[in-house]
């Protein structure tokens, strides 16, 4: 028996949602990267899903420069961590309050 | 794809995602986040995707996974040694979530184009039928990510230098870095000191 299409769709919305989970409990900033990756992933997951169902091809290019920009964003999201890592020596999002009230 | 797959793939994804979210150690997280992502990727050559299965293991595990560990090792970053957060933020996050899952199953479920994976041709998910997209429907944003890669490259080395002029070898600020200098600084002053006298030398005849 094949699995049909609305079992991909909500594994990809459980990823989603472990991954929302993950950057609103995590207070380590990498992690919090970590579980935003999770989230991209799991709209990958429905784009390729849903590309097979309708017989496109289009979703998989969508696929693929999501994942271009994913590596792009990361990229840039650890410089930023690095770069802020310098001034705390702490890699909690806590602890970067200056400009709370 | 069989049923029988689709379970055992779908469970080994949520259970390495949840592995995530919980783990202490940054490096555990990372490796049930590698986990998560090689599972995605079969899920994708299972669906008929190979381009992209093979891609998301080359680019996503083999690059970002790899970008991430030596950050973790720059920042020389330890297990949390004890729970971080508030207690109330993690009740209304792991509650948040389990709505947003509950509230997408239920859409999923309801919606009436669902169905059985349709019959695919052989070339569905070749790389040649990915280029004749990418070249011809899709040149432009084809083009744009490129530049975007560019000055994501360039942002991230002028975000994460060290800040000042450039000095061959001299940083203060990263962990390993700095060990990394206290295991040279020797070899690298005796090295400028004959240099130096090298120029003296020269100078004077």
């Amino acid at each position: 028996m094949t699995a049909p299409i609305s079992y991909v769709l909500i594994l990809a919305a459980a990823i989603f949602a472990i991954g929302v989970a993950g950057v609103l409990m995590r207070r380590n900033a990498i992690v919090m990267l970590m579980s935003i990756e999770l989230m991209l992933n799991a709209v990958n997951l429905t784009f390729v899903g849903l590309s097979r169902r309708l017989g496109s091809v289009d979703g998989q290019v969508i696929v693929f420069f999501v994942m271009t920009v994913a590596a792009a964003e990361a990229a840039v999201g650890l410089a930023i961590i690095i770069s802020a890592f310098r001034n705390r020596e702490s890699v909690n999002v806590d602890e970067f309050n200056l400009m709370r009230w | 794809m069989p049923l029988w797959l689709f379970i055992f793939l779908g469970a080994l994804a949520v259970i390495s995602a949840l592995g995530v979210i919980l783990q202490r150690n940054p490096v555990h997280c990372l490796m049930a986040l590698v986990m998560v992502l090689l599972d995605i990727a079969l899920l994708y050559i299972a669906l008929g995707a190979v381009t992209v299965g093979f891609l998301q293991a080359i680019v996503y595990v083999g690059a970002i996974m790899i970008l991430f560990l030596f950050v973790i090792w720059l920042l020389n970053l330890r297990a949390e040694v004890r729970s971080e957060g508030h207690l109330a933020l993690k009740f209304f996050g792991a509650l948040g979530a389990s709505a947003l899952t509950a509230e997408l199953w239920v859409f999923v479920s309801e919606s009436r184009r669902t169905g059985g994976l349709t019959e695919r041709s052989p070339q569905f998910g070749s790389i040649a039928s990915l280029a004749a997209s990418i070249f011809s429907q899709y040149l432009v944003a084809f083009e744009v990510t490129s530049i975007l890669l560019l000055v994501a490259v360039v942002g991230a080395i002028a975000l994460a230098r060290r800040p000042g002029p450039v000095t061959a070898g001299r940083s203060e600020s990263l962990p390993a870095d700095a060990a990394t200098r206290q295991a040279g600084g020797v070899r690298q002053a005796g090295g400028v000191r004959q240099a130096g006298g090298v120029r003296q030398a020269g100078g004077v005849r």
